[in-house]
């Protein structure tokens, strides 16, 4: 079998990189995509904590942030077209009205 | 074996990452997501979750990417196009991103907790039997939870993407 942390590493690095996504981007449907990207490297270390020590939970959570996850990106992207329709732009530094 | 396996869809899924990223269109973007998490979902049928690995594609690739792709194409994404990155001002959160992901590496490298090789023998018998006994046994309140969570999501996605009627 794969070293535990071999699984251990993918999620960190995965999660490095949608940080970066998130952190770096200008384009919220971008931005919106690296947190789907964060969401899925803890799900990789919640599924492999669960199988290497025998445990259900780690798979029962991970239902639980996937259902989430599919809650978060309709709101978010309903507030997206929202946000087109009124002000037409995709660049997060030109959403900043309740900046203060 | 397995670890080839591994190592390839690994590999994979973080190319496909960093083009989420890197690209400037938000079309290859999405492909490009939905690329990774069909990465991730093998590597979940590696962990012996094969139930996980049939609900990530179901529900990321064939919900949450067709929504984005609608998004995608509802909207101009034209001129985001021209600017990938922020402008100015890069380098704090690049350096912050170096050291989360450095002391994250080091301290799973540096502790023996995350160095075992030989997985925990499973209880004998149906694993998803076992499984959906545990989810809607012990945990039913959190999964009605989820559910009224997701209706919530349901009827706020309808009304805030609602065209105002006066």
């Amino acid at each position: 079998m794969v070293p535990l942390w071999w699984h251990i590493s993918l999620g960190v690095v995965l999660f490095v990189i949608g940080a970066a996504g998130v952190l770096l981007r200008r384009n919220i449907l971008v931005v919106l995509m690296s947190l789907e990207l964060l969401l899925n490297s803890v799900n990789i270390n919640f599924i492999a904590f669960g199988r290497y020590y025998a445990d259900f939970r780690g798979q029962i959570f991970a239902i639980f942030v996937i259902a989430i996850t599919a809650a978060e990106v309709a709101v978010a992207l309903g507030i997206l077209v929202a946000l087109v329709r009124n002000k037409s732009t995709l660049k997060v530094d030109d959403v900043s009205v309740m900046k203060g | 074996m397995d670890q080839g396996f591994f190592l390839l869809f690994a590999t994979v899924a973080v190319i496909t990452a960093l083009i989420v990223v890197l690209a400037r269109n938000p079309v290859h973007s999405a492909l490009a997501l939905m690329a990774c998490f069909l990465q991730i979902s093998a590597v979940f049928v590696l962990l012996e979750a094969p139930l996980l690995a049939v609900v990530q594609i179901f529900v990321y690739v064939g919900a949450i990417m067709v929504l984005f792709l609608f998004v995608i194409m509802m909207i101009d994404v034209r001129e985001a196009v021209l600017q990938r990155f922020l402008p100015g001002g890069n380098l704090p959160a690049l350096a912050l991103l170096v050291l989360l992901g450095a002391e994250m590496l080091v301290l799973v490298l540096s502790s023996d907790r995350f160095s075992v090789t030989e997985p925990a023998a499973m209880a004998e018998g149906d694993q998803i039997r076992a499984l959906s006994t545990t989810l809607f046994a012990d945990y039913l309140l959190p999964f009605e939870a989820a559910s009224v969570i997701l209706l919530a999501a349901l009827v706020g996605a309808i009304v805030l993407a609602r065209k105002e009627s006066g």
